[in-house]
C-alpha cells in the first residue's frame, strides 16, 4: 500500500525567504541593492570599478559585494576606489545564495549607504534561481560576446530587471551587429531597459546609477505602500 | 552545477516534511519550470548524490517539467511557448513579459510506502 503526501513546497523557500527578510531590511535601510549578473569576462568588475568612481565623484556612498570561486583579487581591486568592499568567496560553488549575502553584511551600518552592488560569480546559468533580496537585477553582456547570447541563455536575461551592454568602445573593432543583439534581449525579457556602457570612456555610468537608485525608491515606495494600513 | 544545490534543497525540503519514525519513501515528485534555470538530467544525477545515505536513498525522482505560459493583457490570451524565447503572445503578437508559468521549482507529493494494517496497530 502506498500513500500520497501533498507538500507543494518551494524547493528553494529557504533561500527565499531569506531573501524576502533581506529586501525588507534593505528597503527599511534606504539602500539600493543590486544583483550583477553575467558570464565570465564580459567586464563586471571593470564596470563595477568605474562605477563606484562615478558614484563616489557625484557623492554617492557604495558599498560592494564580490562573488568568486577563488581569490580576493576583485576585492583588492575594487578597494582601490575606496569604497568599501566584501570579497564572496564561493570555494568553487557557481552562484551566490542569500544567506552569503546575509554573513558578509556583518559590521557594516547599511542604513548608511545609497547603494550596495552585488557581483555575482561569472555564470549565466546558475544565478537566474537564487535571489538575493535585491531590488534590481542587472544582467550584462559585452559586445564582444555573441549578440545572441540571451537567446542562447534565456533563464537570466528573462529574470533581468536593467540589461547592461558592456565594452561599447569595442563595438567597431568586432562588428557589434547592436540591432540583433537588442532583438535577441526583446525576445527573452521585451521590458527591460538596455543600458549602453564603456568602463574605458565613462558612457552609461550615470545611467545606471539614476537606474538603480530609482529602483531602490519603488522598492521602497511598494514597501511604504504594503505597510500601510 | 547548481543542480546539486537544488537537489539537496529536496532532500531537506521532504526529509524536514516527514514524520517522526517516517515510513519508507517511494517516490518524490517534483515540478520544474522550463524559466527555473534548472536541467532535469543534470537534477536527476545530482538527486541521486544528494539522497544517498538519507531516508529518500531509496525514493525515486519524478520530474514534471512545465513549459512557459505568457499572458497577453490585449486580448486576454494565455500562450505557452515551445521554448524559452519569444515572449509574445500568438494571437495578436504583442511582447509580453506576464509570465504565468513556467518558474515552478517545487516539490508537489511524495509517496510513502505504508504498511498494510491487519487487524490493530501495526
Amino acid at each position: 500500500m502506498s500513500r500520497i503526501l501533498d507538500l507543494k513546497k518551494g524547493i528553494l523557500a529557504k533561500n527565499d525567504t531569506l531573501a524576502a527578510t533581506l529586501r525588507q531590511t534593505f528597503d527599511e535601510a534606504g539602500v539600493a541593492v543590486s544583483n550583477w549578473v553575467s558570464s565570465p569576462g564580459t567586464g563586471k568588475t571593470a564596470l563595477l570599478e568605474a562605477s563606484l568612481g562615478r558614484a563616489r565623484d557625484r557623492g554617492l556612498t557604495v558599498a560592494a559585494l564580490v562573488g568568486d570561486c577563488a581569490t580576493d583579487n576583485d576585492a583588492q581591486r575594487l578597494a582601490r576606489s575606496g569604497a568599501p568592499v566584501r570579497q564572496i568567496v564561493t570555494e568553487g560553488m557557481c552562484h551566490l545564495e542569500a544567506d552569503m549575502i546575509a554573513g558578509h553584511l556583518t559590521g557594516w551600518d547599511i542604513s548608511d549607504l545609497d547603494l550596495l552592488i552585488i557581483e555575482n560569480v561569472g555564470n549565466l546559468v546558475c544565478p537566474s534561481g537564487f535571489d538575493l533580496g535585491e531590488d534590481t537585477r542587472v544582467a550584462l553582456l559585452s559586445v564582444t560576446e555573441g549578440e545572441d547570447k540571451p537567446v542562447k541563455y534565456p533563464h537570466i536575461f528573462q529574470s533581468a530587471d536593467v540589461v547592461v551592454v558592456t565594452k561599447t568602445d569595442l563595438a567597431t573593432a568586432v562588428e557589434w551587429n547592436r540591432e540583433a543583439a537588442f532583438a535577441a534581449v526583446r525576445a527573452t525579457n521585451p521590458n527591460a531597459p538596455v543600458i549602453e556602457t564603456s568602463a574605458r570612456t565613462g558612457a552609461g555610468l550615470d545611467e545606471i546609477l539614476d537606474h538603480l537608485l530609482a529602483g531602490a525608491a519603488a522598492a521602497a515606495k511598494q514597501f511604504t505602500t504594503q505597510e500601510a494600513p | 552545477m547548481h543542480e546539486l544545490s537544488v537537489a539537496h534543497a529536496i532532500v531537506t525540503t521532504v526529509v524536514e516534511a516527514l514524520p517522526a519514525e517516517p515510513p519508507r519513501v517511494n517516490e518524490v515528485r517534483v515540478r520544474i519550470g522550463a524559466l527555473s534555470g534548472v536541467v532535469p538530467d543534470a537534477l536527476q544525477f545530482a538527486y541521486e548524490v544528494a539522497a544517498d545515505s538519507t531516508p529518500l536513498a531509496d525514493a525515486v525522482l519524478m520530474i514534471e517539467r512545465v513549459p512557459v505560459t505568457v499572458h497577453c493583457s490585449s486580448c486576454e490570451r494565455d500562450t505557452t511557448l515551445e521554448g524559452t524565447t519569444g515572449f509574445a503572445c500568438s494571437q495578436c503578437g504583442q511582447p509580453t513579459a506576464d509570465i504565468i508559468a513556467g518558474k515552478e521549482l517545487e516539490v508537489t507529493q511524495i509517496v510513502l510506502d505504508e504498511p498494510v494494517v491487519t487487524g490493530g496497530r501495526v
